[in-house]
């Protein structure tokens, strides 16, 4: 088909391509409704995957794409639980108003941090974005008037969802919830990695001597990608604070923020599906392997970093797609 | 001699108590292809550096189609034209040739913030970077990945790259440099064959092909300009022999 092509036709064609919902990817949603019916006992769990998903994906725009590192994200994780679960105390019930108001306050702080982050890169990144979540960890546990400090945020009351749906205790309106919004996040960050923005920020991330020199403003496209990675992020944790009822200092601890990142780049970084992948190998790993040996089991999951990293350079998606790249080849 | 396009009055940059640039004055006219040429450490790649704002000099100005950028930062400098290639490939190894191009492209149009529209959707700038690569006979490798091309071809890359800025002052640091002589003098060919009033600075150390592209030659040593002026007036000059072609040639 290619050859009755006119060349210049032919990268449209392969750009194009690119954009294109692939098979798979229908798949892969539809059997995101297969916990209802297969495992209704872990709808619990299969929510707050989707909402670690989430935030992986949050993460995955800013460190996968724009090649920014953040050892910190959960920051804008935890603003936006906190946010939720603060004020449903004061009265905003309507789960949809507390998520957008959670995206707002994340997306606010992280607009003001992006100023400093911009101008940073690698280990100085590291440092700043861990300094920036440790602050708001230790403001949240002073702060305990508001926050509930290290005892939790107590009394959160959110409402029937669309006015309707309780969240029980069985987690069917929990991960009906968590799916909508991912889904919703999903289609919002592939419209932006597809878009001319999200090829710069590809740019950015392969070579940021070189953006200046084609006249990129890269740290404006930089605080732009912070700004809406650190809204997505308050989205997921105001899900959880509204899914669980509850908020507790751990939404902003480190231990967050490295899950996330051990996520990512274990189900791989740079393709939006890796971070989905990541969490949910990462969260149902760590059920079971926390059900064999309460005490112990991050040894299982410190091996399977170190796995996974030494075999598989692109994480677990990036052996997939060789997996079936070598698959298809093989037969002709 | 037609308008001058870029021009340095008295520009000065010392590294520690190393002059990197002593009092450089120079005066590009529209549409000239002049060499740059002069030992290694002669401070070449530095006067890249600060004409492209990658580097701030100590002194002097730098004067861009009559206004003065000395403080303009080296995107600013692109946007009105002055754009430059790299010595050592400066490219997006993880990108499709296609892609980098049009990135570039996307950038100067301001297509580059808009997060919502698809890339395919700007078929304008798919259709000019294709051409560009074509033009540098990269055509038929353009969905290809950067770092999987051959080195030649990222030469190439990193050319069409600053086409796609759209310059009207192109500054070539190497633009040759690792390509074997048979390239070499291909890819000097598609320089010579950019538009007429495109000015064009290179810096080159094969002297065989400098005194066949270049109109004028400026030879550096020593962070100063030693001479200034036609190819056969350089290579007749005793000067530049001695401390340039006497030692042998560099790269």
């Amino acid at each position: 088909m290619a050859a009755v092509l006119p060349p210049q036709a032919a990268p449209h064609e392969f750009l194009r391509a690119r954009t294109r919902w692939h098979p798979l990817e229908i798949v892969f949603w539809l059997s995101t409704l297969l916990p209802f019916v297969v495992v209704p006992e872990y709808l619990q769990l299969a929510s707050q995957i989707a909402i670690a998903a989430l935030f992986a994906i949050s993460l995955d725009l800013i460190l996968g794409y724009a090649g920014i590192v953040s050892i910190g994200h959960a920051a804008y994780f935890g603003l936006g639980a906190y946010t939720a679960g603060i004020l449903s105390k004061h009265g905003i019930g309507e789960p949809v108003v507390l998520l957008v108001l959670g995206a707002i306050v994340a997306g606010v702080v992280g607009y003001a941090s992006s100023f400093i982050i911009a101008r940073f890169r690698h280990l100085a990144l590291i440092m700043i974005t861990l300094g920036i979540c440790l602050m708001f960890y230790e403001a949240a546990n002073l702060a305990g008037w508001l926050t509930g400090g290290a005892d939790g945020l107590q009394g959160i009351k959110i409402g029937p969802l669309a006015g309707t749906f309780k969240f029980d205790l069985y987690g069917k309106t929990a991960y009906s919830y968590s799916l909508i919004v991912l889904f919703l996040c999903f289609l919002l960050a592939r419209r932006l990695t597809h878009s001319p923005f999200g090829l710069s920020l590809r740019g950015i991330r392969e070579n940021a001597v070189r953006m200046p020199a084609i006249g990129a403003p890269s740290d404006a496209h930089i605080r732009k990608v912070y700004t809406i990675a650190a809204a997505i992020a308050g989205i997921a944790g105001a899900v959880l604070a509204q899914t669980t009822s509850t908020v507790s200092l751990e939404v902003l601890g480190f231990q967050r923020s490295a899950d996330v990142l051990v996520m990512l780049i274990m189900g791989g970084a740079g393709k939006l599906y890796g971070g989905i992948l990541g969490s949910i190998v990462y969260m149902v790993a760590r059920d079971q392997f926390s059900g064999i040996n309460p005490q112990y089991w991050y040894f299982w999951i410190g091996l399977m970093m170190v796995l996974v990293v030494m075999y598989l350079p692109n994480g677990l998606l990036g052996g997939l797609e060789k997996l079936t790249a070598r698959w298809r080849r093989s037969p002709t | 001699m037609s308008e001058t396009v870029l021009a340095t009055r008295g520009l000065r940059k010392n590294f520690g108590s190393l002059v990197v640039a002593g009092d450089i004055n120079i005066e590009l006219p529209r549409g000239a292809r002049h060499a740059l040429i002069g030992p290694n450490g002669a401070g070449k790649t530095t006067l890249i550096n600060m004409l492209t704002g990658m580097l701030q000099p100590d002194a002097g100005q730098i004067m861009l189609e009559g206004a003065d950028v000395t403080g303009l930062k080296p995107a600013a400098r692109v946007h009105r034209g002055l754009v430059r290639t790299f010595q050592i490939n400066t490219l997006f190894p993880r990108l499709c040739a296609i892609e980098a191009v049009t990135l570039a492209i996307c950038e100067r149009e301001g297509h580059a913030r808009n997060w919502w529209r698809r890339l395919p959707v700007y078929r304008d700038a798919v259709d000019e970077a294709y051409a560009i690569l074509a033009s540098l006979q990269l055509g038929a490798d353009c969905t290809r990945v950067t770092r999987e091309l051959a080195y030649g071809q990222q030469r190439l890359l990193e050319i069409s790259l600053a086409l796609a800025a759209k310059p009207r002052v192109l500054l070539l640091d190497e633009p040759a440099a690792g390509v074997p002589r048979s390239e070499s003098s291909a890819l000097f060919q598609a320089i010579a064959g950019l538009p007429a009033d495109i000015t064009v600075f290179f810096i080159e150390h094969d002297m065989d092909i400098v005194f066949k592209f270049a109109s004028r030659i400026i030879v550096l040593v020593g962070g100063r300009v030693l001479v200034e002026g036609a190819p056969s007036e350089i290579a007749a000059d005793q000067r530049v022999r001695e401390v340039y072609l006497g030692h042998g040639k560099h790269g």
